[in-house]
């Protein structure tokens, strides 16, 4: 596999209403190195999900994404309270997040599983009050 | 059909329309993000009640030809000057979404 190009984002905790400008940011880079529309749009809703999930749960973390010519791989790593169990977790409507997200039409228990849906390769480790990685790769 | 010519046809009145002859190519209607993130597809007229920021996102991401509120939500002018920057169209209807829809179905 040919060299990567590397992107590093800081996701904030603190504002829910920012989630997203990582992904904003990597779906123009993206855009600018001449994929392809569908590409794009796999990366950015898993990484939008992602960072989603690392506001409402973990108070942020970093996105790192490396592009190949072949693949995106996207790892977003935070140290919050951990997932209890992570196959609960990837259940569509299984959700831990609180009320109050869900004014803001998320938590309904769709993320990860999105995130799963528009990658081809998705892991996730976890352990309870260190953190949880996860990591996605999608095929251009 | 292009969104001016929605508005124009349905009579949904436009609150941002920064693409104005972007083609709709379906409907898609719902208010939780993700699942609309799951299974809503590129080029539809999106209709929700939901008006924070974060539609604009979804929006964009998933490419829609436009937003379509429903049950006469506007939105906050700081997301109407957002969705400009986005090239994201937001419409707005007085009817509810069973309505709104049913209106879509007719002209699409």
């Amino acid at each position: 596999m040919s060299d990567a190009l590397k992107f590093e984002y800081k996701i904030s905790g603190e504002n829910f209403a920012s989630a997203g400008e990582a992904t904003m940011r990597i779906k123009k880079e993206l855009r600018s190195l001449g994929f392809t529309p569908a590409l794009i749009r796999r990366v950015s809703i898993a990484m939008y999900e992602g960072e989603i999930n690392m506001v409402i749960h973990a108070g942020g973390g970093v996105a790192t994404v490396l592009v190949y010519p072949e693949c995106v791989e996207i790892t977003l790593a935070d140290q919050g309270p951990g997932i209890a169990d992570i196959s609960l977790a990837m259940q569509e409507g299984y959700t831990t997040a609180p009320d109050a997200i869900r004014s803001f039409g998320f938590g309904a228990g769709m993320g990860l599983p999105n995130m799963k849906k528009y990658t081809d390769d998705m892991r996730i480790e976890s352990e309870l009050n260190k953190g949880t990685t996860v990591y996605m790769k999608i095929n251009a | 059909m292009t969104v001016r010519e929605l508005c124009n046809t349905a009579g949904f009145t436009p609150l941002a329309l920064p693409d104005p002859d972007r083609e709709i190519e379906g409907c898609y209607v719902g208010d939780l993000l993700s699942w609309v993130m799951g299974n809503a597809e590129y080029g539809c007229a999106w209709v929700t009640i939901m008006t924070n920021r974060n539609i604009i996102a979804v929006a964009t991401l998933i490419d829609m030809a436009c937003i379509l509120l429903a049950e006469g939500c506007t939105l906050p002018e700081d997301l109407t000057e957002l969705a400009m920057s986005q090239n994201v169209n937001v419409l707005t209807s007085e009817k509810p979404a069973y309505e709104t829809c049913a209106a879509l179905a007719k002209l699409l």
